[in-house]
């Protein structure tokens, strides 16, 4: 153990033990900028500075370990004039037009700025104005607001194996942005948005869908329907500042139908049907010796890198669309029979945790009425908070409702969607009771649970021992497509997610998301799974009774002209 | 040299990516490296375009824009200034009619700013693609580049 | 004497490109000793000798090779070679004149430490001293002095050479590491050291150009010998590039413990204009201004840093009392903002405030808010950036508030803009 001062403070802390970790752990508060749990340390803003008794200059708390009989001082007025010297030269290259700025109140410079005590900048602002990056329908990019914090150059590369951000240039020059600074839609960009969650400022963020919902939930000739994602219903409460944690369906449902929507539903709905169709493909690929491994489908970020990056596995990926697709076509057809209505009428809303899935949204194929989008817009858990405090709702005082009918009833299983390993145990608690013709003694699969980056497992199908495997972030997905690019993969099912921690840590999801929150809403996820009626897709009667009245079977013809796609190789 | 005999002379790997570039931006009349050859080389080392522009945006003697046939460049540092009585750059860009950074009509000259290239004892210096040339004088400047214009250089 | 030929003994003497001719001139002795002895008996006669690094930190030689030999595994010696500061061309010289030192003290360093493998870092400018290093390391592969079983005996190392393509920072180690890897040149936090994890995360030994030639000379004399020579405060010979207002600008090499002013006057000759030194700067863009009346001191690292300044890599450039100060700090500080490499904060959008604040006195529209600022600025660039570039670049405002405090005055006193 490491025995030091801080503040006249004795410190005990393990070896290795940074200055700034070694302060909170004894509450002493060291502001920081660039620094984000689970990134790489860079140090590059200087903000954490503090002055330790006999070093020359001051160094960044972030990145020096505490040393024996060291002593620091975190607010001499030296360390204070620094930080707040560095926080004005920020400033003095920023569109600082907060007030006009998405992350206005949200934003970590703004914060600090406040927290230093800034009333006037001695710096003139020098910032030359570069051009914004709106080319693509799901991520932003302001480079005149960016600070260089470099944590979204470290995601991309390190997390999300992708290099799509880089710093360009030099000295004042230096720019973050794709090469030859192009717009991310020209680039090998996902669209996952994991820059966007990390950004201390609004330098990336989601493209803002929200007045064109506005708009639509006041056009009386519209007919207005949303479905909410299973990951934004353990986030949305952090957005809005909820203080007692989860925000119930209920609560949920009731804000939605305040904003104005005509009918609220769950996309975990058409998750279970996913189950229902992937499941049966897995299956028919097992027993007719067709193209395994079989990978999942639903992450719209994944597909992206897979049609860009890894053509050769996209027969592996299966057909299925992702449950946000799934019910869009619904929704334009059978919905739209159902309740005798022009599908021009019908304007489908999805809240998402993910900036990705506005892309999709935009595909072209995906329209099963020949004409509109099966999904109109998609907006973020970050926007859906928006809408909530636009309308001034107060979740502690709202009543209860329940989802909408025909899709109203779902499982725990689709619940697990959001997290990683969830559409997996998902599909093996279906696939397992299918080919073994037999109850699921425990239905909780612990191996495929948990923020492992590769996860894998071993099931008895029919009497054959079938292995599985879990990834999350893209880096971990490059890990075990060299297996399946090189033939040689172990595996019959593989579930990638784009995002880590799977949809639960979408980049649509509040600001700021760490390990922690993202267990916290792992967590969340599975609460909410073990309070489901039915845990298991294929006893979720809506289910069944979509499959009698409309659909006949899974994989049937009509099944296959509504819920499953084609993929093809994109190249740039 | 073309491209393909340039990165067969190293292996394929991203430590060599600056030796590739620089042979590149040579090898090259217009002394810069191309978006297509920038590609190439990217996928040769197994990096990404942006890390290849990365550095190709970071060193001043790469290029990812067409420069003259010849790209003068002068110091600016303290040494050379102390000894540059005449002024160098007015010389040059009185001759050439071109500012810092810009490329005459005719594509022969490209004028830049350089820092101290290590002639400080024989300052004022500047180079001529990797020529440099040094105690330079006012009648000095304007004989190398008639020298280059004439093709004798 | 003033000068001291050692590591410029051969300069002109002998053909660079002739191994022969190196040989003939006690050429790779050194290295044939040092395969005799011990990795602990060289780097005992460096830890004797007293040296400290050559490129301007002034760090105990010693000190790094020992803490660098302890590492285990794959380890990479570095010698740097991207000679940028303004005013410096020693390092240009060493390897134009006498390549074979350079690799015979890589080779040194490599049996004292245990190192296999080691790249020369020349800076892509340096076109002529890149064709020489090149031809002079192809030439010691022929002659067994490079490759395995070096001279007959069980030592295996090779070097490569490399070049940069154009920045400053990158005579920043890590900065250094990250270029030859085939990065842009932004530093590394720290810890760990090179010495620890440097190149591809092995440990890296980086030295400079005239630190490594100094290792044949130490092992000639001994340790304890080479450690007589110079001052109290340090040992052996430095080159010196003096450049400037001065006649006889070029290359010196001189024991430490001579004086600036021996070296301007006696060798230099004085001002090349006739006109009264206004002010030297010592180390390059970097260093410290300082005026004639300091010029007595010793060229020694040591008492320099007592105002928080060194002599660096050894240049010495002599400004007459026809140039503007101002103007002298502005093209340091303009050439700072061009060579920052962006990564932190002070450095990045700092240098660009003090070309701004230095250009008001210049353009003399400063005021005595804007010397606060720019006093201010200054200390925070030095206190808190990341690397060598941002903490010794405000040098020359830091040096020159303190020794020409008077100048400073006078422009905020004389304001244009400022009605008497």
């Amino acid at each position: 153990m490491i025995h030091c001062r801080i503040n006249n403070i004795d410190v005990v802390a393990e070896e290795g033990t940074t200055i700034l970790e070694a302060a909170r752990k004894f509450n002493i508060n060291i502001p920081t900028l660039c620094h984000y749990p689970d990134l790489h340390i860079n140090s590059d803003c200087r903000i954490c500075v503090v002055e330790i008794d006999g070093w020359r200059g001051l160094k960044t708390s972030c990145s020096t370990p505490i040393k024996d009989g060291m002593v620091i001082k975190t607010n001499s007025p030296k360390v204070l004039n620094a930080r707040k010297t560095i926080t004005e030269l920020i400033l003095s290259n920023h569109d600082a037009n907060c007030t006009a700025c998405v992350r206005n109140m949200s934003c970590e410079l703004q914060g600090l700025a406040k927290l230093l005590g800034i009333d006037e900048n001695r710096f003139e602002n020098v910032l030359e104005r570069r051009p914004l990056d709106l080319l693509n329908p799901s991520l932003a990019r302001n480079p005149n607001r960016c600070i260089k914090c470099g944590r979204c150059v470290d995601v991309c590369a390190s997390v999300q194996g992708m290099h799509v951000l880089e710093r360009m240039g030099r000295g004042h020059n230096m720019d973050i942005a794709p090469a030859f600074f192009q717009p991310l839609d020209d680039t090998f960009c996902t669209f996952c948005g994991q820059c966007a969650n990390v950004c201390p400022v609004g330098a990336i963020t989601e493209r803002d869908n929200t007045d064109q919902v506005w708009t639509k939930l006041h056009d009386p000739t519209k007919h207005v329907l949303v479905q909410i994602a299973p990951a934004v219903r353990v986030s949305i409460g952090e957005e809005v500042g909820y203080k007692k944690g989860l925000i119930s369906n209920g609560k949920l449902v009731s804000a939605m139908k305040h904003l104005g929507f005509n009918h609220v539903y769950d996309t975990n709905f058409t998750a279970d049907l996913t189950i229902m169709e992937e499941g049966t493909e897995l299956i028919h690929r097992i027993q007719t010796g067709g193209v395994l491994p079989l990978m999942t489908s639903c992450c719209p970020g994944w597909i992206n890198m897979a049609e860009q990056e890894y053509p050769e596995v996209l027969p592996h990926i299966s057909s299925c669309k992702s449950p946000q697709q799934m019910f869009g076509a619904l929704a334009k057809t059978y919905y739209a029979d159902k309740i005798g209505m022009d599908p021009d009428d019908i304007f489908v809303v999805s809240v998402m945790p993910c900036t990705a899935k506005k892309y999709e949204a935009t595909r072209e194929e995906f329209k099963a009425d020949g004409r509109n989008s099966d999904v109109d817009v998609v907006i973020t858990t970050r926007e859906l908070g928006k809408m909530f405090r636009q309308m001034g709702i107060d979740f502690d005082k709202i009543e209860e409702q329940d989802f909408d009918n025909p899709f109203g009833i779902t499982t725990g299983a689709a619940a697990l969607f959001g997290a990683t390993g969830g559409v997996t145990e998902a599909a093996l608690r279906t696939v397992y009771e299918i080919v073994n013709n037999k109850p699921l003694e425990d239905i909780v699969f612990k191996d495929v649970r948990g923020l492992k980056g590769i996860k894998e497992a071993t099931v008895e199908l029919g009497g054959q021992p079938i292995k599985v495997a879990v990834s999350h972030s893209l880096a971990n997905a490059r890990e075990l497509m060299e297996d399946v690019v090189a033939g040689t993969s172990p595996y019959t099912f593989i579930e990638i997610m784009a995002c880590p921690g799977g949809c639960i840590g979408g980049g649509g999801q509040p600001y700021g998301t760490d390990n922690k929150m993202r267990e916290e809403r792992i967590e969340s996820t599975y609460i909410v799974d073990g309070n489901m009626v039915y845990r298991k897709s294929h006893d979720n009667p809506s289910i069944q009774a979509l499959y009698k009245e409309y659909l006949e079977k899974p994989n049937s013809h009509l099944a296959h002209e509504l819920l499953h796609t084609t993929y093809a190789a994109r190249n740039l | 040299m073309d491209l393909q005999t340039i990165l067969s002379k190293y292996p394929p790997q991203p430590q060599y990516l600056i030796e590739m570039l620089i042979d590149v931006d040579d090898a090259t009349e217009q002394h810069y490296v191309s978006e297509d050859e920038l590609r190439t080389i990217a996928a040769y080392v197994g990096v990404r375009d942006s890390q290849v522009y990365s550095v190709m945006s970071f060193y001043t003697m790469l290029s990812t824009t067409p420069r003259g046939k010849y790209v003068i460049q002068v110091c600016k540092d303290v040494p050379c200034y102390l000894n540059d009585d005449f002024n160098v750059l007015k010389t040059i860009q009185d001759e050439l009619a071109i500012g810092i950074g810009d490329t005459t009509p005719d594509q022969l000259f490209s004028l830049e700013l350089t820092a101290c290239i290590g002639c400080c004892d024989e300052a004022p210096a500047m180079r001529v693609n990797h020529e440099t040339y040094t105690n330079l004088s006012d009648e000095k400047v304007r004989s190398i580049l008639e020298s280059y214009r004439s093709g004798l250089l | 004497m003033i000068e001291r030929k050692e590591l410029t003994k051969r300069f002109g003497v002998i053909d660079p490109l002739s191994i022969e001719d190196y040989i003939n001139h006690d050429g790779y002795e050194m290295l044939k000793q040092a395969i005799t002895m011990t990795p602990e008996a060289i780097r005992e006669e460096v830890r004797l000798s007293r040296i400290t690094g050559r490129g301007g930190a002034g760090f105990p030689t010693a000190i790094k090779m020992n803490s660098f030999a302890a590492e285990k595994g794959e380890k990479f010696i570095v010698c740097n070679a991207d000679e940028g500061e303004p005013g410096n061309f020693k390092d240009r010289y060493l390897m134009e004149q006498d390549p074979h030192q350079i690799i015979e003290g890589m080779l040194i360093s490599a049996l004292a430490t245990g190192a296999t493998y080691g790249y020369i870092y020349i800076r892509g400018e340096y076109r002529k001293a890149i064709a020489i290093m090149k031809e002079a390391v192809t030439e010691a592969r022929l002659y067994n002095m490079l490759g395995t079983h070096i001279l007959g005996s069980s030592f295996t190392f090779d070097i490569e050479v490399r070049r940069g393509a154009g920045a400053y920072v990158c005579g920043e180690e890590f900065a250094l590491i990250e270029s030859l890897e085939g990065k842009a040149g932004r530093t590394r936090v720290k810890p760990p050291y090179p010495a620890q994890r440097g190149m591809f995360q092995h440990p890296t030994l980086i030295n400079n150009v005239e630190t490594f030639c100094n290792l044949p000379f130490i092992l000639r004399i001994g340790g304890a010998e080479y450690a007589k020579i110079g001052s109290e405060y340090a040992s052996g010979t430095k080159l010196i590039s003096l450049s400037g207002n001065v006649r006889n600008k070029g290359l010196y090499e001189v024991p430490y413990g001579r004086t600036i002013r021996e070296v301007i006057e006696t060798l230099g000759g004085g001002t090349n204009t006739g006109r009264p030194i206004k002010m030297v700067q010592l180390g390059g863009a970097c260093g410290a201004i300082i005026p004639d009346e300091l010029l007595d001191m010793d060229i020694d690292n040591e008492r320099f840093e007592m105002f928080d300044s060194k002599m660096g890599a050894g240049a010495i450039i002599v400004i007459d009392d026809s140039h503007d100060l101002f103007d002298i700090i502005l093209r340091n500080m303009e050439f700072f903002a061009h060579e920052s490499c962006g990564k932190c904060t002070p450095c990045r959008e700092g240098h660009i405030q003090l070309v701004r604040l230095v250009r008001k006195f210049v353009d003399r529209v400063a005021t005595m808010d804007d010397y606060i600022s720019l006093k201010s600025l200054a200390d925070v660039i030095h206190e808190t950036t990341l690397c060598g570039l941002g903490q010794t670049s405000p040098t020359s405002i830091l040096s020159t508030m303190e020794f020409f405090h008077e100048d400073y005055l006078d422009r905020i006193q004389n304001n244009k803009e400022v009605r008497p």
